[in-house]
């Protein structure tokens, strides 16, 4: 079990180590938020006044589905490097060592849920620029848990495709083909009362639904059971999505 | 005991391609071992199955002691293994290679320092120990990935395929340096390569492998020694039938093996046979475009024991090379 966290540990220094040499994905990882923050606020920013709307600005209502939304996709991408590191042999080099195989995806899906926890932390200092207010202590680790879950969830999936896959023109047709119409099929962009009632039935079963719910309401401080009950979801969908990931690297390993 | 047992592994892939149908060979500890073959002929299928990277799905084989199907745990402990598309990190420096190696490897966190600095150090790669292996060039990358495999100080070290894509110049060093793990290691060293010459300068015995199984084994030389005399290579484009019936009459031929236009002549004195060919071939109104005399090499065992000539580009139509 010591081995495991130090494998776990060593290997997500491992990608720590890249991520920080990528001067551009720093860059873009705070300027996408910026433009989702500022895009959506502008576009929709009178959408407030319709009756039934939750917050008085919009920025308020926004943060939490642009910080989810930011959460879901860096989980979804992160299977790319390890489809890099399959054409390239590092998994298998791994694999005749005795490293832990869980260590292998767990290290890949940790490292994103906590670049996405250092990302959220951007996302409410923008808001916090832009008027939205900073949500309370509990309010904050809310949040936080709702994106690192999402995360870790969507990380694993991807983790899983990339195993199945192992080519990145797949990876990338199923991220734009999932990706945007979660996001959307949710009350990310517009108040769950105002969505279309077919929509709504169908964002009941959608996990970026789930991580947005428990989002916003924590951040607005508004229903904590709420929290607790999507947060417990997400758990839950996480969970079958590493589950998913272990079985596809089984599946790679027969295959070979 | 050996250093790796091998016995009778079969491995069928997804799609009915017999990769392996039956293969077994033993390294004794300390030897340098090669695996000679055509890619296709299974020579990586081998060492992933002793690796654990991959599964049998008939036979029995040990390394180290330990069995790769019973004991995949015991078997990671003892073995390096470098594969022949590299398998580094490019986006970390040659010395987090080399520790982050070591770690998954389980060498004690007090000495990874030191053996990794001794490692650098022994392949030559001080200077370039804190850059990105991004930057670093074939035969460099070629070398952190040998000091990766050998960073634990394992039993046995697996290179498949280690100077595939390498320049002449870069195979050459490489040469060198499996010279000098030879002479300074205690490292039994399992080879495969597709290449006569590497297999000949290299390997202290080897198996030469096709379509999924050991063809012949043996040391090199006692290969090259098992074919008596001289060989006559002679390329007379589509009357190569007609000139077996007809070469194997002439005195002093000892066999004749047709290979498509190319027809190999075992003689047992190149000299006095050759002219006595050419004028036999000549007589019979058979146009000769070339003809050439040497001694028996390694291509020449290869013919003789897989009744083809070694084209290190032939492949089954397997994918069992990934």
């Amino acid at each position: 079990m010591i081995l495991f966290f130090a494998d776990v540990w060593h290997l997500w220094l491992r990608h720590m180590r890249a991520t920080i040499r990528l001067p551009i994905w720093i860059a873009v990882t705070l300027i996408q938020p910026v433009i989702w923050l500022t895009l959506f606020g502008q576009l929709f920013r009178r959408v407030v006044e319709l009756p039934g709307f939750e917050t008085t600005t919009y920025i308020q209502f926004l943060t939490p589905g642009v910080l989810i939304m930011t959460a879901m996709f860096g989980g979804a991408w992160s299977g790319m490097g390890l489809i890099d590191d399959l054409h390239h042999n590092v998994v298998d080099r791994m694999l005749a060592t005795p490293v832990h195989r869980a260590a292998v995806i767990a290290a890949r899906v940790l490292h994103a849920a906590f670049t996405v926890v250092v990302q959220s932390f951007i996302v409410l200092a923008l808001a916090l620029a832009l008027g939205a207010g900073w949500p309370s202590v509990g309010g904050t680790i809310g949040v936080l848990v709702a994106a690192a879950l999402v995360t870790a969830g969507f990380s694993a999936m991807s983790t899983g495709v990339a195993l199945l896959a192992r080519r990145e023109e797949t990876m990338i047709a199923v991220i734009n083909f999932f990706g945007l119409p979660l996001a959307f099929l949710s009350a990310t962009f517009m108040s769950a009362q105002l969505i279309p009632q077919w929509m709504q039935s169908v964002s009941k079963a959608n996990p970026v639904n789930w991580a947005v719910s428990a989002a916003r309401h924590a951040v607005l401080g508004t229903d904590t059971s709420a929290v607790w009950i999507n947060s417990a979801l997400l758990l839950v969908f996480t969970l079958l999505m590493v589950m998913f990931a272990t079985a596809s690297f089984r599946v790679y390993r027969r295959s070979t | 005991m050996d250093a790796i047992h091998v016995e009778n592994l079969t491995k069928t892939y997804k799609g009915g391609v017999k990769a392996l149908q039956g293969v077994s060979f033993n390294v004794k500890q300390g030897e340098i071992f090669g695996l000679l073959g055509p890619n296709g002929a299974g020579k990586s299928t081998t060492v992933r199955i002793l690796s654990t990277l991959s599964q049998a799905d008939g036979g029995r084989a040990t390394v180290a002691g330990h069995d790769v199907t019973s004991d995949a745990a015991g078997v990671r402990r003892s073995i390096g293994y470098v594969a022949q598309a590299t398998g580094v990190d490019r986006w970390a420096t040659g010395r987090e290679n080399l520790t982050l190696q070591a770690q998954m490897l389980r060498v004690s966190t007090s000495t990874i320092r030191a053996r990794v600095g001794e490692m650098l150090d022994w392949v030559n790669l001080n200077e370039a120990a804190d850059k990105l292996v991004n930057t670093y060039s074939g035969g460099m990358k070629r070398r952190l990935e040998i000091a990766m495999g050998l960073v634990h100080q394992p039993k046995v070290l697996f290179l498949d395929e280690p100077t595939t894509g390498l320049d002449p110049e870069t195979r050459l060093a490489l040469w060198r340096d499996l010279e000098r793990l030879r002479a300074e290691r205690d490292v039994t060293v399992l080879l495969t390569t597709h290449y006569l010459e590497e297999a000949d300068a290299l390997c202290d015995r080897l198996s030469i492998v096709d379509h999924g199984r050991v063809v012949i084994e043996g040391t090199p030389s006692a290969l090259k020694a098992d074919i008596a005399g001289d060989t006559v290579t002679i390329d007379i484009g589509d009357a190569g039938v007609r000139a077996g019936e007809i070469l194997g009459g002439v005195n002093g031929v000892l066999e004749v093996i047709p290979a498509g236009a190319l027809v190999t002549v075992r003689v047992r004195d190149g000299a006095t046979a050759v002219p006595l060919v050419a004028a036999a071939l000549g007589q019979a109104h058979i146009a000769v475009h070339t003809m050439t005399l040497g001694r028996a090499s390694l291509d020449d065992v290869y013919l003789k024991y897989t009744g083809h000539h070694y084209d290190a580009g032939f492949a089954t139509a397997t994918g069992g090379k990934r």
